[in-house]
């Protein structure tokens, strides 16, 4: 064709065939945009945002006493790499193990190691722990830091930095990152998501952090996204959000492989099989990974702590959580150290005489403490106190309310039903390994029956007897 | 600090809207339709209401004395108490609905369990055991009191509903009058109007929902213009709406899965049509419902759903 057209005419056709393709992907892209998919089921339910989101994240002072639990990841117990009388520095390493699903813990403050004892934590278990006392009156702590290009590392080497650094999912669920990022050979991961949803009320912990630490969200973004391999990167951001999306989209327009999503506000948008089935259309089959479906979901505040263990060296030694609730005097957003005791946090932004429940997390799904001594660990999102308990239980009307509400399409009153009748096999077979344990049904339950409660009973014992 | 906090499994929040929420809102609908049965029937029409929730509330009382229980009431009690009145012609001796809410209330509901436990409806059960009790007063209904263009318009004369119309004498009553509620029939089922406003308020304060009432009146609409029958009439006659937005969506007898509710629906649907056409008595929408409320467990083991995640599962596991 070349020798027909004169030279001029068949550049200008190459270039009108370029733009016109570019302006094609551009089209696409705006389409894609905007396209959001419904998931079945979930709930409108009252936020409470309001009492924090426009509060600045505070640091909180750093503790006297800390309680580093050696286990606060999901995966195995780590062993102390310090024994009782050591001094330890702020950053230092103190636990470890040689289990691929684990996490190392380090010193957040320096200090000396008073004892190593079980203590309890918030997830209601009680694991050995590392208590660390420091020894200044005052104490005042710099971390070293170092300044890495992590355009420069190369794939293994950031993996080996992000396990160093203990890092683990900060969502709640606490699962190792390095795990996360080092996907077994053969399967290909496409999409990095970045999950900004924080579906639950109370909470603005990531909120505040997409608001104020925009760039190391988004670094952290293309740090996992060299990692895994993946073309593109999502960031998903419910829309009572408004400010957070703003921010993050300016932010986001420099990278052609990143784009920022508004999801609609509805709970549970921030669960991870439903957030990839909001943004990709994909359903994550059951009993699978999302790396099944070719995703990688990460919390935001993980992308952040990532950045900064691979630019800065600093390992993973606190974290922005939540306090509020109406049984809160203060209610903030506060960067504590990992192993800060309730307490005293709660001590800081006073807590109310007539409080009476004290919830570690969000209230959808998070752990109702019978004790202030608890530390905060990597997973916790935030400290909820509440004035106001459950009222009388009902007995179930079949309203069916739950049905409707259930995002995974069980049949949560039957569950509970076959669950307090003891029929394990019965519930199994209506799917009751499925369930998410979002709270939905339960939330939503005219006759307040505790339906996530007896789901978990029927969990429990159909595993029991799976394992036998 | 107070170092005594409850514990208990998540959530930690809950809905306002419980139970008493519900039936409080479920009364507030019937407000509508008692007023409309009131103005059309009379003086007579409201003391059969006062004398039926009075009763029901009565017998739940003796119940729970009976069986020892510190419950409170509810309130489905009194939603019981004014849908059997609403069912009833304003016709029936002054006993009748007392006798109506012991079956309902007694046999129907607690003897079944109580509140979530009972198979059928406890309003339609009395409706159906009076009716075969006592077919005589059950089945004579009077004038309506407004818009009368008969010539002797005085209670105690009788006069056929629309569908008894329709049955024996094949004349078909205008809309006009089988919309506002000038017409013979139930206390409360003759107002199209107040009934769909009653019904408009529980789909806005979401508590009942579309799977169960749609499905079944248009069901209705579309058999009667398959047998050739005028399809508006027979979705405003007799208690149609009625029965579908008040009883047929009633919470423990349905089904509780999205596909059952819909086949409940327009099985109901198909049964009043074939009662109506083809049966004995001229109205089957409470025999149709009560039929369907035998089939529910069976509808809800037919209709287990296919849970998130098991869409993609053959393609991809």
């Amino acid at each position: 064709m070349s020798e027909l057209l004169s030279e001029f005419q068949y550049n200008t056709l190459l270039d009108y065939k370029r733009k016109k393709c570019i302006i094609l992907e551009d089209l696409l892209q705006e389409v894609n945009k905007d396209m959001v998919f419904r998931f079945l089921g979930g709930l409108r339910i009252e936020e409470h945002k309001e009492l924090t989101e426009s509060q600045p994240i505070l640091d909180f002072p750093i503790p006297k006493r800390v309680v580093i639990p050696l286990k606060q990841h999901t995966g195995a117990v780590l062993e102390p790499l310090v024994k009782k009388g050591d001094m330890v520095k702020i950053g230092d390493k103190i636990g470890d193990s040689k289990a691929f699903v684990s996490s190392p813990v380090h010193a957040s403050i320096s200090g000396k190691v008073t004892s190593i004892e079980t203590h309890p934590i918030p997830t209601g278990e009680v694991v050995p722990s590392i208590i660390i006392e420091s020894t200044e009156e005052d104490p005042i702590e710099e971390i070293v830091t170092e300044n890495r290009r992590w355009e420069e590392l190369k794939r293994e080497e950031i993996i080996s930095i992000v396990r160093e650094s203990g890092i683990v999912g900060l969502g709640g669920a606490a699962f190792p990152t390095s795990v996360k990022l080092s996907p077994p050979e053969g399967t290909s991961i496409d999409t990095v998501i970045l999950n900004g949803a924080e579906c639950e009320p109370f909470l603005t912990c990531d909120h505040r952090l997409m608001l104020e630490s925009p760039d190391e969200v988004i670094i952290g973004l293309q740090i996992i996204m060299k990692v895994v391999g993946a073309k593109q990167g999502i960031i998903g951001i419910e829309d009572n959000k408004k400010d957070a999306i703003e921010v993050l989209t300016n932010r986001a327009k420099n990278y052609r492989d990143i784009k920022v999503v508004s999801l609609p506000t509805r709970y549970p948008q921030g669960s991870e099989k439903h957030l990839i089935k909001s943004l990709l259309n994909r359903e994550v089959p059951s009993g699978k990974l999302p790396l099944n479906v070719g995703v990688v979901v990460n919390n935001v505040q993980t992308a952040y702590s990532i950045t900064n263990a691979v630019c800065k060296g600093v390992p993973l030694i606190s974290r922005v959580i939540t306090v509020s609730g109406d049984g809160i005097e203060k209610p903030s957003n506060l960067r504590v150290r990992i192993g800060t005791q309730f307490k005293d946090i709660l001590e800081y932004v006073g807590l109310k005489k007539e409080t009476k429940k004290v919830i570690s997390g969000g209230p959808m799904t998070g752990f109702s403490q019978w004790t202030l001594e608890v530390p905060v660990i990597k997973g916790t999102s935030g400290i909820i106190a509440l004035t106001k308990i459950e009222e009388e239980i009902y007995p179930c009307l079949r309203c069916a309310k739950c049905v409707d509400a259930c995002p995974m399409g069980l049949l949560p009153l039957e569950l509970g039903n076959l669950a307090e009748q003891k029929r394990f096999d019965d519930a199994q077979r209506l799917y009751a390994l499925d369930c998410i344990e979002c709270g939905s049904c339960a939330y939503i339950c005219p006759s307040r029956r505790p339906l996530v409660h007896l789901i978990r009973f029927a969990k429990a014992e159909i595993n029991k007897k799976r394992r036998r | 600090m107070n170092e005594r906090f409850y514990v208990s499994a998540p959530p930690h929040i809950k809905t306002k809207y419980d139970a008493r929420y519900m039936m409080r809102q479920v009364t507030i609908a019937l407000i509508p339709p008692t007023i409309a049965g009131i103005v059309i029937f009379g003086f007579r029409a409201f003391l059969i209401l006062i004398i039926s929730i009075l009763s029901s509330i009565l017998w739940q009382r003796l119940v729970l004395l009976l069986k020892g229980e510190r419950r409170v009431l509810d309130g489905s009690e009194v939603v019981t108490g004014i849908l059997l009145a609403l069912n009833l012609s304003p016709l029936v001796p002054w006993w009748m609905p007392i006798i109506g809410t012991f079956v309902a209330i007694v046999l129907a509901k607690e003897l079944f369990g109580g509140l979530g436990f009972n198979i059928f409806n406890p309003a339609l059960i009395a409706r159906a055991f009076l009716l075969v009790s006592w077919p005589m007063e059950m089945t004579t209904w009077m004038f309506p009191y407004i818009g009368i263009n008969q010539a002797t318009p005085l209670s105690g004369i009788t006069q056929a509903t629309p569908l008894t119309l329709l049955k024996l004498q094949h004349t078909y009553t205008p809309y006009i009058n089988l919309f506002l509620g000038n017409r013979g029939g139930c206390i409360g089922e003759t107002s199209v109007l107040a009934l769909l406003i009653g019904a408009g308020y529980l789909f806005f304060k979401g508590v009942i929902d579309w799977k169960i009432p749609i499905p079944y009146v248009i069901t209705v609409g579309v058999l009667a213009i398959v047998f050739r029958q005028d399809p508006l009439f027979h979705m405003m006659a007799g208690g149609l709406i009625l029965g579908a937005f008040f009883m047929a969506t009633d919470y423990t007898t349905t089904p509780i899965t999205k596909l059952g509710r819909i086949v409940f629906g327009i099985s109901c649907g198909v049964i009043t049509i074939l009662i109506r056409l083809f049966g004995g008595y001229p109205e089957g929408v409470s025999f149709s419902i009560l039929f369907m409320n035998a089939m529910t467990p069976l509808l809800d083991r037919w209709t287990i759903p296919k849970p998130f995640g098991y869409k993609t599962l053959g393609r991809n596991a």
